[in-house]
């Protein structure tokens, strides 16, 4: 299925889907995800069953992003759909649909400060778990210290 | 058959019958000299068996193995004698090691431990021969001993890995434990049909009858089954790959041994390989003929053996053949070891309750008949 | 009251243990950590817990120009360094919109291919030490030993290459590396032989790994495992087949799937057998590549500055673990904004608990070892 089609059928739960020009993937708005997510891995025409990929991005001012590309092993089409919202909305988790976001999942609350609602297991995977804040957001400031430890500030080095 | 402390003991009374000495202090002479005789043995054969372990697992492996370390200046480099000196380097940085004891660890079994399996293998070697004549002590139940004996490391095995206070630790002891225990059964099993051939649990008598009929690797396909049996079952008593499940590195780091370090590791080192020596020579005594040459299996009716082949025969050629199978039941091992992978748990319950025990019981069976037919 | 009990539970339960495994321990391939509870020799919950070797990949990669990525990218799947590189730049190609040039697509081929054999060589050898067979693992390293040294004269190094670039690659091949590589292959080619021997059918080793850890297709799939440990559970996805990139539709060869020879479908031993065939199919690859390679300029395509389009765009790549994803978020800067990398062996490292629950000890480590994990790509 071209991503058109896709576009044309999930319009059928959340009308307010939007398809870029020139683009691959879709914008979907936080509210409607789980439905929008359990429609494309149980329909038979979707069938996307495998979670390649959930990507946390930050633009900048508040507003967080999430990528979530999928695949589909039997019909062969892939779809990548996008979501953009404020830093304090939870958004729905997908393990229980997907078993491949678990782990994704708790990598973008680590790093990006996501929070999921519904996730088995929300807590830090990648970072110890008494760290502060999230690295990757773009308004995160490196701690002088970590455990009296100070933290190195001099880049000079490297850049 | 005389055996070394009793002719050794009867030596230092004519030595010493000028000088008035008591003799029961003469007795513990005796005693001991067989004592530093066998350490001595223990640790040139460790020192030795490492050495040819690390050139055959080399050989095996495409590489080179040790090749650096010489003594008095003489190195082998690149040849098979290369690093002659390594085992003895290793030995001596064992011993200056820095002893470590974990802090919540039981300190007096820790340090106990070690010393009662050294004394399991230390004692065994008292029932077994060397040569024609040439044992500590000739029991007429040797084999027994031997048996009994061999077992008693495995109380110092539990202790060392429950006194650690590491879990791995406490895996590799009970997994230790089970395994030498069951192993023990089709161990004694296949040596009792020696004994029932022969009628006698004594070395000397078990040789003997081997002299005077053929070797038991060739008496019957029974005992050549029993041989496999027992060789197997050695293989694992001394918890070597396939069947080194107490200590498999790759998953108990270490077994039993995770949190011993330096002397104390060094005797368990020791133990193990004496553990390999006994079970060798015992095989060779009991199946291959022990101390008799080779050329005795050619003693077929028709065919004349030429008499200076017997110059073969004797005490000091009874050491060497009984050595040189050793040595190569020892090679066997090393072979066994850097091909195959490790069993199971539950595989290697499997193989010695459900395998090996009915077969060696019904090797007991059929034994008996064929002794009965033939 | 003790017997009341007794009665309720049915059986007798004695207390779980929890054993730690890791990060120091000899068979977690790095410094992965399994928090195991076991019941006795059986294990009732596993729970690996990662980031022991986190080296802010990510992090940097917002402050790097798109060409100072590409030795971190080595840095994270180490054993497959090229794949890395190679999925790299295709997705920074794919970004800037670049036709490279066929020789160079040839040349990414040929290197590719021969690392998926120095990779499978690691992974069958430290299977092998997994369940106790020291032997295949100093063979193994020995031969992948050869195809470092033609990597080595290719681009000067021997595990972290920074060798394809966006555009191209950093050299040619050098002069005499086609002949060379030939010879490797039919030297490879009875080596192969001697691993099937050593290992494929020894009782064993089947006994240790077949029917061990069966992952059903399903399951695989929505776990999100891929690569070798996806196709040995029956699933025939294989990005150089299902969705070829860069020029593997030109070349024939088979996608390898787990039958079930020696067990289940999907048992360690299929996943150990299909990175076995997987070799063979390498081999022809490479082959054909070398008999058809065209000549010319490996730096024609390579563009001066790299300063893509604002956009994002993901891209997928087969390498030796699995399906590696980079997806690169650009501001129209010289840097980045966001570059995330879908590691393959983090995805299956997750499917881990679920399938070794009620498994032995032993068994975990056999499973952890036919899964094939790389600690640097799983932190990254």
């Amino acid at each position: 299925m071209q991503i058109n089609d896709i576009f044309k059928h999930l319009q059928k739960i959340d009308p307010g889907i939007v398809l870029e020009e020139d683009t691959a993937y879709l914008y979907i708005d936080p509210s409607k995800w789980e439905e929008i997510s359990k429609e494309l891995a149980s329909n038979k025409d979707l069938f996307f069953d495998y979670l390649m990929c959930i990507t946390s991005y930050d633009l900048g001012s508040g507003k967080l992003g999430l990528a979530y590309n999928l695949y589909s092993n039997t019909i062969k089409h892939s779809v990548e759909i996008k979501i953009e919202f404020d830093q304090i909305v939870e958004i729905p988790s997908v393990a229980s649909i997907w078993k491949t976001a678990d782990w994704h999942e708790r990598e973008a609350y680590d790093m990006m400060g996501v929070i999921f609602t519904g996730h088995p297991d929300m807590k830090r995977i990648l970072l110890s778990d008494d760290w502060e804040g999230y690295p990757l957001r773009k308004d995160y400031k490196e701690p002088d210290y970590y455990r009296g430890v100070p933290v190195p500030k001099d880049k000079t080095a490297w850049e | 058959m005389d055996s070394v402390v009793g002719s050794l003991n009867k030596t230092l009374i004519s030595l010493f019958s000028e000088i008035s000495l008591d003799v029961s202090l003469l007795f513990l002479v005796a005693v001991i000299i067989p004592g530093i005789v066998i350490f001595l043995i223990m640790t040139v054969n460790a020192i030795v068996a490492v050495y040819m372990e690390r050139k055959v697992s080399a050989f095996m492996q495409d590489r080179l193995g040790p090749m650096e370390v010489g003594i008095f200046g003489f190195k082998g480099g690149k040849k098979f004698w290369g690093g002659i000196g390594q085992t003895i380097a290793d030995a001596i940085k064992l011993l200056v090691k820095e002893d470590i004891i974990p802090k919540d660890a039981n300190k007096f079994l820790m340090v106990l431990a070690p010393f009662i399996i050294f004394i399991g293998a230390f004692v065994t070697f008292i029932g077994v021969p060397f040569s024609n004549g040439l044992v500590i002590s000739d029991f007429n139940i040797g084999i027994l001993y031997v048996i009994a004996m061999s077992s008693v490391g495995v109380i110092g095995i539990i202790l060392a890995g429950w006194a650690s206070n590491n879990k791995w630790s406490l895996y590799g002891a009970m997994r230790a434990a089970a395994q030498i225990i069951s192993y023990e059964i089709p161990i004694g099993l296949s040596l009792l049909l020696i004994v029932i051939v022969v009628g006698s649990l004594e070395m000397s008598a078990i040789v003997n009858w081997q002299a005077e009929n053929r070797w038991f690797i060739i008496h019957s396909p029974f005992a050549l089954l029993g041989f496999l049996i027992y060789f197997i079952s050695g293989v694992a008593e001394t918890n070597r790959v396939p069947f080194d499940i107490p200590e498999a590195e790759s998953e108990l780091v270490a077994g039993w041994m995770t949190e011993y370090s330096g002397f104390r590791w060094a005797l368990f080192f020791l133990s193990e390989y004496t553990n390999m020596l006994i079970v060798c020579i015992i095989a060779s005594i009991v199946f291959l003929g022990g101390w008799l040459s080779p050329f005795q299996l050619f003693d077929i009716p028709g065919i004349e053996i030429p008499e200076s082949f017997f110059v073969l025969d004797g005490f000091y050629m009874g050491m060497f053949w009984l050595l040189l199978k050793t040595v190569l039941l020892i090679f066997v091992m090393m072979w066994i070891r850097w091909t195959f992978p490790r069993l199971r748990v539950d595989q290697l319950m499997y193989l010695c309750w459900k395998v090996f025990i009915p077969f060696a019981l019904a090797n007991l069976v059929f034994v008996c008949i064929w002794e009965l037919l033939f | 009251m003790g017997i009341d009990n007794l009665k309720d539970t049915g059986s007798i339960k004695a207390d779980e243990m929890v054993l730690n495994m890791g990060p120091q321990h000899p068979s977690t391939h790095g410094v992965l950590r399994l928090k195991i509870h076991t019941d006795g020799e059986i294990v009732s919950k596993i729970e690996p817990i990662i980031g022991y070797l986190h080296r802010c990949f990510e992090k940097h990669c917002e402050n790097l120009s798109y060409e100072q990525i590409i030795p971190f990218v080595d840095r994270c799947d180490y054993l497959a360094s090229m794949h890395m590189d190679h999925a790299y730049s295709m997705t920074v190609e794919k970004l800037l919109d670049i036709e490279l040039p066929e020789r160079v697509e040839y040349i990414r081929v040929i290197i590719s291919e021969l690392q998926r054999i120095a990779s499978h060589l690691v992974a069958i050898g430290t299977f092998g030490l997994d369940v106790g067979a020291i032997t295949p693992f100093t063979w193994t390293i020995r031969d992948r030993e050869r195809v470092l040294d033609l990597f080595e004269a290719l681009c000067g190094a021997r595990l972290l290459y920074n060798y394809i670039w966006p555009g191209g690659v950093s050299h040619d091949l050098s002069p005499k590396f086609i002949q060379r590589t030939i010879e490797f292959l039919d030297y490879f080619d009875k080596q192969y032989d001697e691993y099937n021997e050593l290992l494929t059918g020894n009782p064993i080793f089947v006994e240790r790994t077949a029917d061990v850890g069966v992952i059903p297709a399903d399951v695989a799939v929505n776990q999100g495992v891929t690569g070798p440990s996806l196709r040995g559970s029956g699933v025939a996805y294989d990005l150089r087949k299902t969705e070829p990139y860069s020029i593997y539709e030109k070349f024939e060869f088979d996608v390898p799937v787990g039958e079930g020879k020696m067990g289940t479908v999907g048992d360690c031993w299929d996943r150990y057998s299909v990175r076995m065939l997987e070799m063979r199919e390498s081999i022809k690859i490479i082959r054909q590549a070398m008999s058809s390679i065209p000549d010319g300029d490996v730096h024609s395509a390579m563009p001066k500055r790299i300063r893509p389009k604002k956009g994002s765009v993901y891209s997928r790549y087969e390498s030796a673990r699995g399906d590696v994803g980079f997806y690169i978020i650009s501001d129209g800067k010289n840097i980045p904004l966001r570059v995330k990398m879908r590691s393959p062996a983090f995805c299956n490292l997750s499917a881990l608990s679920e399938i070794s629950e009620g498994w032995m000890i032993s068994d975990v480590i056999t499973i952890l070892g036919s899964l094939d994990i790389v600690l640097g790509e799983i932190d990254r």
